[in-house]
C-alpha cells in the first residue's frame, strides 16, 4: 500500500497518457509533467507567499493579511488578479525590447532548472547524467535576467540595484558550487537522482545523509548561507532594499511583469532549497527507516518548505548586511573555508570508513572554523560594545 | 542535418550578426549572449552535455557579465540618438569574414586527419573528469596557474588604485 502511494503520481500519469496512441504517448507524458511542476510550484510560491506575509506579521506583532478568505488564505489569489488588471507601465526612455525580455528570461530558466530535480522516487523528469551542472547553468542565466532588467530600466536605482546583485550572485556563486562539489566528490557522480540514492540508506533507523558528516555539515550550513545570499534574500537583500534603492532592479516594473519577477524570486528559491535538499538533506529519503511508510515525495516537499520557512525567520530576525561585510564575508571566509572543506572531503574519501576520518575530519573542520573566525574578529575590531552614556 | 539543427544555427547566426551591427553596445553584449546560447544548444543537439552546459555556465553567466560590466565602467552604454545599426558595420564585418576565413580553413585544413566514426561515441562526464585529472592534468594546472596570477593581478591593481586615492 506505501509503495502504491509513493509511487501515485507515475501511475496517475500512465493511467492518464494510456487513452493516447502509442506514438504520442511519450510527448504527451513530457507535456504532462512539465504542467505538473508549473503548477505545483506555483501553488507552492503561492503557499509560501502567504505563509510569509503571516509568518513576518506575527513575527513584528501584528496580523498580516486577513480579510480574504478564512484567516486570509485567499490573498495570493487577491494578488494576483490585482497583478493581472493592473496598467502595465513602460518608463518612456526605457528599452522597451529588453524591458519586455528580462522577467521573461528570468521565469523560463528559473523554472528549466527543475527538470533535474528528483522530487520523489523515480519522479524526475530528466535524469541528466550532468543534471548538477545543469542546475547550475540555469542559474547562471538569470544573472543576465537580473542585469536587463536593471539596465534597460534607465532608473539609477534600478541600475544600482542590478550592480549589487551580480556583484553579489556571482561572489555567492562560487561559493554555492564549491559547496556543492563536496557532495559531488563523495556520490561520485552529478546526476541529482543517483545523489539521493547515494544518501537513501540507514544504518538502524537513522539514514545516511550528507548532513550528517563533518564536511557535509560544514558544506550545508555554507550552503545555506550561499543560497541565501544567491536569492537575494535577506540579510543579503542588498540588491531590493527598499530603504536604500526602493525595489532595486524591478523598481520600474509594474503590473503582471512586477508579479513575474515576484513569482521568478521565489521559485528560484523553492529551487535552491530543492537541490540543497537533494545534495545535504536526503532528497525524498525519510528522516527515519520507520517513517518510510510516507511517500517519498511528501518527504521532499515537507523539507522544501521546512527551508522555506528557515528563510522566513531569518528575514524576521537579521538586519540587512553592508555592501562591504557581503563581499569580505564571501572572498575572505566562506570562499577559504570551502576550500578547505573540499580538501577535508577528499580526506574524508582517502581514509576511508572509521573511527579516523570522524575524528580528523572534524578537528580540521574545526580549528580552522575558530582561527578564522578569531583572525575575522580581530581585523574588524569585533568584540564587546561599550555604551557611552553623556559623562 | 535537421530542422533543429537550421533553427538553432539561424538563431546563432542572426545573435552573432546582431552583436556585430547593432550601435548600442549594451543591445551588442546581449546579442552575443545569444549567439552562445545558439552554440550552447548546438553542443546540446552533437548530445555533448557537459560542452553544452559549460558554455552556458562560463559565456553566459561570467563572460557575458564581464562583457556587460566592461561596458558599464567605461561609459560606452550612452543611447546612441540616431539609427539602430552601427556606422562601422563594414569594418565589423570584414572582421568576421576574416576571422571565419581563418577558423573554416583551420577546420577544414584538420578534417582529414580525422578517421571517420560510423556512431558517435558516447562521452560521459565521468570520462572528462577523468581525462582531466588524468591525461591532460597539466594543461588544467597550467591555466589554473593562469588564472590564479590573473586574479592576484587585479586585487593588487585594485589596492593600487585605492592606495592613491588616499
Amino acid at each position: 500500500m506505501a509503495a502504491t502511494i509513493d509511487q501515485i503520481w507515475i501511475f496517475f500519469l500512465h493511467w492518464l497518457v494510456g487513452f493516447l496512441p502509442a506514438a504520442w504517448q511519450h510527448a504527451a507524458a513530457v507535456v504532462l509533467c512539465v504542467a505538473a511542476i508549473i503548477a505545483v510550484f506555483c501553488t507552492l510560491f503561492a503557499l509560501a507567499v502567504l505563509m510569509e506575509r503571516k509568518g513576518l506579521g506575527r513575527m513584528q506583532n501584528r496580523y498580516g493579511p486577513n480579510r480574504v478568505g478564512i484567516f486570509g488564505i485567499l490573498q495570493p489569489v487577491a494578488d494576483g488578479i490585482k497583478a493581472l488588471i493592473k496598467e502595465d507601465v513602460v518608463p518612456f526612455r526605457a528599452d522597451a525590447v529588453v524591458h519586455f525580455l528580462a522577467p521573461v528570461v528570468l521565469v523560463v530558466t528559473v523554472f528549466m532548472g527543475y527538470a533535474v530535480l528528483p522530487m520523489g522516487r523515480h519522479m524526475v523528469l530528466v535524469d541528466m547524467d550532468a543534471g548538477l551542472l545543469f542546475f547550475f547553468a540555469m542559474g547562471a542565466a538569470t544573472e543576465l535576467s537580473v542585469f536587463m532588467a536593471g539596465w534597460s530600466s534607465r532608473n539609477k536605482y534600478s541600475l544600482l540595484g542590478a550592480m549589487r546583485a551580480i556583484a553579489q550572485m556571482i561572489s555567492y556563486e562560487v561559493v554555492l558550487l564549491l559547496a556543492s562539489i563536496a557532495v559531488v566528490m563523495i556520490a561520485g557522480t552529478l546526476s541529482l537522482p543517483k545523489i539521493v540514492d547515494a544518501q537513501a540508506s540507514y544504518s538502524g533507523i537513522f539514514p545516511h545523509w550528507y548532513v550528517f558528516t563533518p564536511w557535509g555539515l560544514a558544506g550545508f550550513l555554507i550552503f545555506v548561507i550561499a543560497s541565501t545570499a544567491e536569492t537575494n534574500r535577506s540579510p543579503f537583500d542588498l540588491p531590493e532594499g527598499e530603504s536604500e534603492i526602493v525595489a532595486g532592479y524591478f523598481t520600474e516594473y509594474s503590473g503582471f511583469k512586477f508579479a513575474l519577477f515576484f513569482l521568478g524570486e521565489y521559485v528560484e528559491m523553492l529551487a535552491v532549497a530543492g537541490l540543497g535538499t537533494t545534495l545535504f538533506l536526503g532528497g525524498w529519503s525519510a528522516p527515519l527507516s520507520v517513517l518510510n511508510v510516507l511517500p517519498s515525495w511528501f518527504w521532499f516537499f515537507l523539507k522544501v518548505m521546512l527551508w522555506i520557512c528557515f528563510f522566513i525567520w531569518l528575514r524576521g530576525t537579521l538586519p540587512r548586511l553592508r555592501q562591504d561585510q557581503l563581499m569580505n564575508f564571501a572572498w575572505k571566509f566562506a570562499l577559504p573555508f570551502t576550500l578547505l572543506n573540499l580538501v577535508v572531503t577528499a580526506l574524508w574519501r582517502i581514509l576511508g570508513p572509521g573511527w579516523e576520518q570522524w575524528v580528523f575530519c572534524t578537528a580540521i573542520l574545526a580549528a580552522a572554523y575558530v582561527f578564522m573566525s578569531l583572525v575575522g574578529f580581530r581585523a574588524n575590531r569585533v568584540g564587546p560594545r561599550r555604551y557611552r552614556y553623556a559623562e | 542535418m535537421s530542422i533543429p539543427f537550421f533553427v538553432i544555427s539561424a538563431l546563432t547566426v542572426a545573435g552573432g550578426l546582431a552583436a556585430m551591427t547593432l550601435k548600442n553596445t549594451v543591445h551588442c553584449a546581449l546579442a552575443l549572449s545569444v549567439a552562445f546560447a545558439g552554440i550552447a544548444l548546438l553542443f546540446l543537439s552533437l548530445d555533448a552535455q557537459f560542452a553544452g552546459f559549460a558554455q552556458i555556465l562560463i559565456y553566459i553567466g561570467a563572460v557575458a557579465i564581464l562583457v556587460v560590466f566592461a561596458i558599464l565602467l567605461t561609459r560606452g552604454s550612452e543611447t546612441p540618438t540616431d539609427g539602430v545599426h552601427s556606422g562601422t558595420w563594414l569594418v565589423g564585418l570584414a572582421i568576421a569574414a576574416a576571422v571565419f576565413a581563418v577558423l573554416g580553413w583551420a577546420v577544414l585544413a584538420s578534417a582529414p586527419g580525422l578517421h571517420d566514426e560510423a556512431a558517435a561515441p558516447v562521452v560521459t562526464v565521468r570520462d572528462i573528469g577523468n581525462a582531466l585529472m588524468g591525461r591532460y592534468v597539466l594543461p588544467l594546472e597550467i591555466v589554473a596557474l593562469l588564472l590564479t596570477a590573473a586574479t592576484i593581478g587585479a586585487v593588487i591593481v585594485a589596492m593600487h588604485e585605492k592606495a592613491r586615492t588616499k
